[in-house]
């Protein structure tokens, strides 16, 4: 256990040192933006009526003239004692936004993570089991056409025929307009999500079915599923007992590694549905040049790559036999 | 009773392409003749890239998508379809393969050796092998046991027909004779063996009769006791093969093995053939000749009636 | 055979069509770029007719040649991102694993690091910190997807590093830079060039999305984000037209240079020699 402990100790601590990297290089490169943003935010012509005692002001709360070095240790020191800074467009402190917005998000990732998971292992087998025949050719041209669709176009033409054509499912917003945010039933929530999940899951599935069933092939090409055939096990049993022990640990690795893409795709598809979420705070914030926030939202995003890169890495230690036997006898040494 | 298996006029070729968009077809085995009997090991032998694990694969019907075979396999007296193999393959007809690659890696060895817990536990017991074995994975078995893992794999079925392919590479002499032993008990308890093996020497150990492979075609078949004579061999390359044995003082045969892609028309072993003719350019049957077969127009031994 | 062309022959037959379409396009959209901006509102707001294949707008402006200008402008930008990441991959790649242990490990912390920050989300920033617009845009795509060629490359080098051949060649006395030139990148073209390739549906899409999310292109251009933006205001109002052709023309594009690479793939890659 002591080996297992130690590797995820190092991962962790590499995890946290790309976490700091990842938080600089935003700042950095937020800092760097030469967009001034008064204007953006007050506006060229309210700016123009306003005394230089009330833009100095102005420019002290957007943190303008600060150097960005003492800013960003400055930032740092607050964030470890659980301080993000306060949002400079909700006005509230930027971890009670990441928190609500997170919440709402996670749903939405989570839902459209599963789905296109088992979805794209249940295509991408069907695929690699007709190899050459028409369910694969059906299969293959289907993911290169998600995989060529923007994942905000795709949200559009969901939102067109399901809200605006049938009328099926509201239009936007993850609540009801005008609703008390406590009224708010699970069932309205569940209403509101049901498109926003239906387009991550659809985007996030090609990658998914072209892994597995190019990971299957390739399984299916190897000597032991031939000697399998040779020893007359059936096309099924095959795929049960040898393909799908093979193919879980890189499908596993992989779907974990695709956070990234998930969390990518639901800042389009927040922002096309008016979901109330992360991905949507992060558009809000960069178009208003919120920084502390969006330097919140950067740094949770990579911390949920990174995490989900944590547990496939994890995963591998887990159900790798080569490893665990590696693991088992270091311990056997260790302990003779 | 017929014989166990009969393979009569056996070709497969590949679809490959070699350069940018040229396609072409490759023969790896061509008209291939061969007779297994019950209780009999016979022997395969060639050079590697002679195509002879292919003539494995053709008989269990599992060669690749790409490939295509004609030719005639009968089976105990009746043609050898491809539903009748896929009935039989695992259960009369079984493979013992090359490597320790032909078994799952992820999955213990116990479960792969047989679905039957006690089977499992007594064939594995025969060769030597004791309970903890079940438990293990591929990664962590030794050469030797290996290769009595993947023989277990083959008898937990009890089978008629074996068809072991390159069982021994890799083996020290002693550990190999032993490997090969195993399979003599098996045509001893009246089991077909058809042993694939690129080793005359050690084919030579249990085989009763050897078919010699060159470029894809059976150049000669011999029943083994003629291997003791060199003026008993019919084809100059058996016979070159048997001057290369080290106890006959290791000829090395000049030139090398046509590559499948770049055959001559005629004899294949025409160009490194001191008999050689003109005739050799053409067609040369497969025929019997003094008790074996022979693919020469002019074989080395003299023909009896 | 059933066919007259075998597979490899109709792949390539299938990339050439694909570089002419995406060339016709660009050159079409080009010539149109002076139409797209036209605006007349007489005939504003209608929906797709013969003489409007994609209708028009609420500004009157014909949406088939804005379409094709936006998509122009798409494949211009997907190339020019896409090269550049590509020649950042190959050089960051190569030094990776050439230039010893250290340069090695920062540049993998620097993958990892890149990698970390979901795509839009770095492109949203690069392009922030570089004022949007075109320059922000080119240099937030650009600057973002090198990540996965790098280390594919980087991984092709070490094994090339320890190919007999190469030990030889440097045992022989030859330069470090001889080597690589002589012996190396010969070897890394081929995965160069698919890497390249597989590159542009990836820039192209990004680009697109990052403009419709408002830190790309500026809403004075007609580019494709540009436009299905715009078209979210009047979806509500039954406009169909103006989002649906607009990002079917972009899917077609998108899906023609991945099928180009994909089918490049099938003819460079030695491992589909049998297909």
């Amino acid at each position: 256990m002591g080996h297992r402990l130690g590797f995820a100790c190092k991962k962790l601590l590499r995890m946290l040192l790309l976490l700091l990297g990842v938080s600089l290089a935003a700042f950095l490169l937020m800092s760097a933006s030469p967009l001034d943003p008064l204007q953006t935010n007050v506006g060229q012509a309210a700016l123009g009526t306003m005394s230089q005692e009330q833009i100095a002001q102005l420019e002290d709360y957007w943190g303008v003239n600060d150097p960005p070095l003492e800013r960003y240790l400055g930032w740092l020191t607050a964030v470890f004692h659980g301080d993000m800074g306060t949002s400079l467009l909700y006005r509230v402190p930027v971890t009670q936004v990441l928190a609500e917005r997170l919440r709402s998000s996670l749903w939405l990732m989570a839902a459209a993570w599963a789905l296109s998971g088992t979805l794209g292992l249940l295509l991408g087998t069907v695929a690699a089991a007709s190899r050459g025949r028409w369910p694969d050719k059906l299969i293959r041209g289907w993911c290169l056409l998600i995989s060529s669709t923007p994942a905000f176009w795709l949200a559009i033409l969901l939102l067109m025929t399901f809200s605006v054509w049938l009328g099926w499912l509201p239009i936007g917003l993850s609540v009801p307009i005008g609703a008390e945010a406590n009224a708010v039933t699970f069932a309205d929530r569940l209403r509101h999500a049901v498109l926003p999940a239906l387009t991550l899951s659809i985007t996030g599935l090609a990658n998914m079915t072209l892994h597995t069933r190019e990971k299957l092939c390739d399984v299916l090409e190897s000597d032991y599923v031939l000697f399998a055939r040779a020893r007359g096990e059936s096309m099924p049993s095959i795929l049960w007992h040898h393909g799908l022990r093979n193919m879980a640990l890189p499908a596993i690795t992989l779907q974990f590694g695709s956070i990234s893409e998930i969390f990518g795709g639901s800042v389009l598809v927040e922002q096309v549905f008016s979901y109330q979420g992360l991905g949507q705070c992060a558009v809000t914030a960069g178009l208003g040049s919120d920084l502390p926030l969006l330097l919140g939202v950067t740094v949770v995003s990579a911390a949920l790559v990174f995490g989900g890169n944590l547990i496939a890495d994890l995963l591998y230690g887990v159900v790798d036999p080569k490893i665990r036997a590696r693991i088992k006898a270091h311990r056997q040494r260790g302990g003779a | 009773m017929p014989p166990l298996l009969m393979v009569e006029h056996l070709s497969i070729s590949f679809t490959q392409y070699d350069r940018g968009t040229h396609r072409r077809v490759l023969p790896a085995i061509r008209d291939l003749e061969l007779t297994v009997e019950r209780g009999q090991v016979a022997a395969v032998v060639g050079s590697s890239g002679s195509g002879k694990s292919l003539l494995a694969h053709g008989i269990l019907g599992i060669l690749p998508y790409n490939a295509h075979m004609e030719g005639t396999l009968i089976y105990d007296g009746t043609p050898l379809t491809p539903e009748r193999i896929a009935a039989l393959r695992g259960r009369e007809i079984v493979l013992v393969p090359q490597s320790v690659g032909y078994l799952d890696p992820l999955r213990k060895v116990g479960p792969q050796v047989g679905r039957d817990k006690g089977v499992v536990r007594s064939v594995l017991n025969r060769y030597g092998l004791g309970p903890e074995t079940e438990g293990l994975y591929p990664f962590q078995l030794s050469g030797g046991m290996a290769r009595r893992v993947l023989i277990s794999t083959a008898v937990a079925a009890s089978p008629a027909l074996v068809i072991a392919d390159e069982p021994t590479p890799g083996l020290d002499a002693r550990a190999a004779g032993r490997i090969l032993s195993h399979f003599r008990e098996l045509a001893n308890a009246g089991a077909g063996v058809l042993l694939i093996t690129h080793d005359l020497e050690l084919a030579l150990t249990i085989a009763d009769k050897v078919a010699v492979f060159y470029a894809g075609e059976t150049i000669e078949e011999a029943p083994a006791g003629d291997f003791a004579r060199l003026d008993d061999l019919r084809h100059p390359y058996t016979r070159a093969l048997w001057r290369a044995l080290p106890q006959h003082g290791f000829h090395p045969i000049p030139g090398t093995q046509p590559y499948p892609g770049s055959l001559p028309e005629g004899c294949p072993f025409a160009p490194r053939c001191p008999r050689r003719t003109r005739d050799c350019g053409g067609e040369v049957p497969y025929r019997p000749w003094s008790g074996g077969f022979v693919r020469c127009l002019h074989p080395e031994r003299e023909g009896t009636a | 055979m059933a066919h007259a062309l075998n597979q490899r022959q109709r792949a390539l037959l299938l990339a050439a069509v694909a570089v002419l379409a995406l060339l016709a396009v660009t050159a079409v959209g080009l010539l149109l770029h002076d139409k797209a901006m036209v605006t007349d509102f007489s005939r504003k707001n209608l929906p797709p007719s013969l003489a409007y294949p994609f209708g028009t707008d609420w500004m009157g402006r014909d949406m088939l040649s804005r379409t094709l200008t936006g998509l122009s402008l798409s494949i211009r930008i997907g190339v020019l991102t896409a090269a550049v990441s590509a020649v950042v991959a190959l050089a960051l790649g190569t030094a990776a694993a050439t230039l010893g242990r250290w340069v090695d490990a920062a540049l993998s912390w620097c993958i990892d690091l890149v990698m970390g920050i979901p795509h839009i989300l770095l492109v949203m920033l690069i392009s922030l910190a570089f004022g949007k617009g075109f320059v922000g845009v080119v240099a937030g795509v650009s600057l973002s997807h090198w990540t996965s060629l790098a280390r594919l490359l980087r991984g092709e080098v070490l094994q090339l590093r320890n190919a007999p051949y190469v030990l030889m060649a440097e045992k022989l006395g030859r330069t470090r830079l001889q080597v690589v030139r002589d012996h190396m990148l010969p070897h890394l073209l081929p995965q160069f060039l698919t890497g390249l390739i597989l590159l542009f549906p990836h820039a192209i899409l990004h680009e697109a999305s990052v403009t419709f999310l408002g830190f790309g292109l500026s809403p004075e251009q007609p580019a494709i984000g540009v436009i299905l933006s715009e078209s979210m205001s009047y979806l509500t109002t039954g406009k169909w037209w103006l989002a649906l052709f607009p990002g079917l023309a972009l899917v077609g594009t998108v899906a023609l240079f991945a099928l180009l690479g994909d089918r490049l793939r099938r003819i460079l890659d030695p491992a589909t020699i049998h297909q």
